[in-house]
């Protein structure tokens, strides 16, 4: 992932800040809809688009994480059309209740910010957001807690990959495959993630890491990023007020009429 | 700069889970020495030598580290001054790329960002490993993983060079190469190591724990032609200094 961040393209010179900016006030119209609003999501997606698209970020990676993390959004929306059963709307002689509308206004706002942020995080690397976190303002404990715990997340993962291969070496004929040996084995990976965790901050203590994140590359705040950051934010809140669907709709169809 | 001095007073470890690691360990190694520390598996060297830079603090006595004594206060100081290369790469190595590892303590040493790139490239050459500068490092090879390791290290321009079993996983081109490289480095160096052989060539002085304590502490010319001792701490002589196996034999059959 933080390897897309070293390419150069225009998206990845901007300032790490105006495009946290620009994520941020996506989010939060992305999430202020109401839960009925489906149509006025689809204009956003515009963003997403952009960033894979200008950054140069391969969008079938991007998708597969989505998917992978998709289950959690599922969990939440699927009740939705259970419990909420009143049809609101109908499409030719089929009844739309409000559940399904939900159901899939939670899916779509899951995938906006899910993409949006892992498409920033593509373009920017994640020391790039954390720098600039911290440089506009965010206390510098939490950018530092925010900073190890992706660091360690690698690291969690790594060990976790290490021991199952360990493990699938030597167990043979599915013994030593069952859930009692799992047991052990994710108490060892904790305790070895815990000591990993401790080694790598020992080398970093060791090369003189004070709690600041320094980045080679100085990155301004320039002519280019208010450009950048008003155009965007004009177009969200445009999104926001108007929906741009429905306006494109009645548009095309009174040009065909 | 002749106060690069590492002074070790009756030091005692003991690991938080109980482990009595090094038991009673003194020392004077002054500047621009090069000494070894050798010894079994589980002696205690790694553990001494994360002393050295104020990464473990004694639980008893006391170690001075040029004008500093080693102690939490003092540890900012005592890591500016004193490198050290982990026996594991994959602890030293935390950083996307190998560019920004290697460029991670230059910058935390404050050196001036317009110099920070020539550095990084210079030391990756040194340690032969410039065509790996825009590599993940977690996709390294061992071997390449050591050399960038040192290189980390070397960026900073440290006085005292701390290495831990620095050959181990280097073909042998690059362990000749690195041989080399440190005997360039005229400052104090300690290297923790198994291979006797580098020893010959890069230290004057060897020190050979056992189970926490040492056992011995004199010229390595001296310490390595004693096979008794040697044989106490699981070691070996080196092989230079053993007979050759081939003209042995020779002889043997003709007579
Ligand atoms: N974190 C720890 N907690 C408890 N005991 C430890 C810890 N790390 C090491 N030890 C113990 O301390 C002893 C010395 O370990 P150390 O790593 O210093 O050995 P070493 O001389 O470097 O060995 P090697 O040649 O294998 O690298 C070992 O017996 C080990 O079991
Ligand atoms: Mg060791």
């Amino acid at each position: 992932m933080d390897l897309l961040s070293y390419r150069q393209t225009p998206v990845h010179r901007f300032d790490p800040r105006a495009k946290l900016i620009a994520t941020l006030i996506f989010l939060f119209c992305v999430v202020s809809f109401h839960k009925y609003q489906l149509s006025n999501l689809f204009p956003y997606f515009i963003f997403p688009v952009y960033l894979v698209s200008a950054g140069d970020i391969p969008a079938g990676y991007i998708m597969k994480k989505i998917i992978v993390v998709s289950p959690f959004a599922l969990m939440v929306a699927v009740f939705n059309p259970i419990f909420d059963t009143a049809v609101v709307s109908h499409v030719g002689h089929l009844g739309v209740t409000g559940g399904w509308i939900s159901f899939f206004s939670i899916m779509t706002r899951f995938a906006l910010t899910v993409g949006t942020a892992l498409a920033l995080i593509a373009c920017t690397g994640f020391y790039g957001i954390c720098n600039a976190l911290g440089r506009l303002g965010m206390p510098r404990v939490f950018v530092v807690q925010l900073l190890f715990l992706y660091r360690y997340l690698f690291v969690l993962v790594e060990e976790a990959a290490r021991m199952l291969r360990a493990r699938d070496l030597r167990s043979f004929e599915n013994r030593g495959r069952g859930l009692r040996v799992y047991g052990p084995l994710m108490g060892t990976l904790l305790l070895r993630s815990i000591d990993r965790a401790q080694k790598i901050h020992r080398a970093m203590v060791c090369r003189g890491f004070d709690g600041t994140i320094r980045i080679t590359g100085t990155h301004s705040f320039g002519m280019r990023e208010y450009v950048f950051l008003a155009l965007w934010t004009v177009m969200f809140i445009c999104f926001r007020l108007w929906n741009v669907s429905v306006l494109a709709g009645d548009f095309f169809v009174r040009l065909f009429s | 700069m002749s106060h690069h001095i590492i002074k070790a007073d009756e030091i005692h470890f003991t690991y938080p889970d109980g482990f009595h690691a090094l038991r009673g360990i003194s020392f004077l190694i002054t500047h621009g020495e090069s000494v070894a520390i050798v010894g079994a598996n589980g002696a205690g060297k790694s553990t001494l030598l994360l002393h050295l830079n104020g990464l473990l603090l004694p639980t008893q006595g006391g170690l001075r580290v040029g004008d500093y004594p080693v102690t939490k206060e003092t540890a900012h100081h005592i890591k500016r001054s004193v490198g050290m290369v982990f026996q594991n790469p994959d602890d030293q190595l935390f950083m996307p790329t190998v560019y920004d590892d290697v460029a991670f303590g230059p910058l935390n040493l404050g050196f001036p960002p317009e110099e920070i790139n020539g550095r990084v490239q210079q030391t990756l050459e040194t340690v032969g490993a410039a065509h790996l500068v825009n590599r993940p490092t977690h996709r390294l090879s061992g071997g390449e993983k050591r050399r960038v390791a040192i290189a980390t290290v070397l960026s900073m321009t440290p006085d005292i060079l701390i290495l831990d079993e620095p050959t181990s996983d280097l073909d042998p081109g690059a362990r000749r190469r690195l041989i080399e490289l440190l005997g360039t480095f005229h400052h104090t160096k300690i290297i923790a190591t198994h291979d006797l052989d580098m020893v010959l060539d890069l230290c004057e002085r060897t020190i050979i724990i056992n189970e926490g304590s040492i056992l011995a502490d004199g010229r390595s010319a001296e310490i390595l032609r004693d096979e008794a001792l040697l044989k106490k701490s699981s070691l070996e002589k080196p092989l230079r200094l053993q007979g050759c196996p081939v003209c042995g034999k020779k002889k043997k059959t003709r007579r």
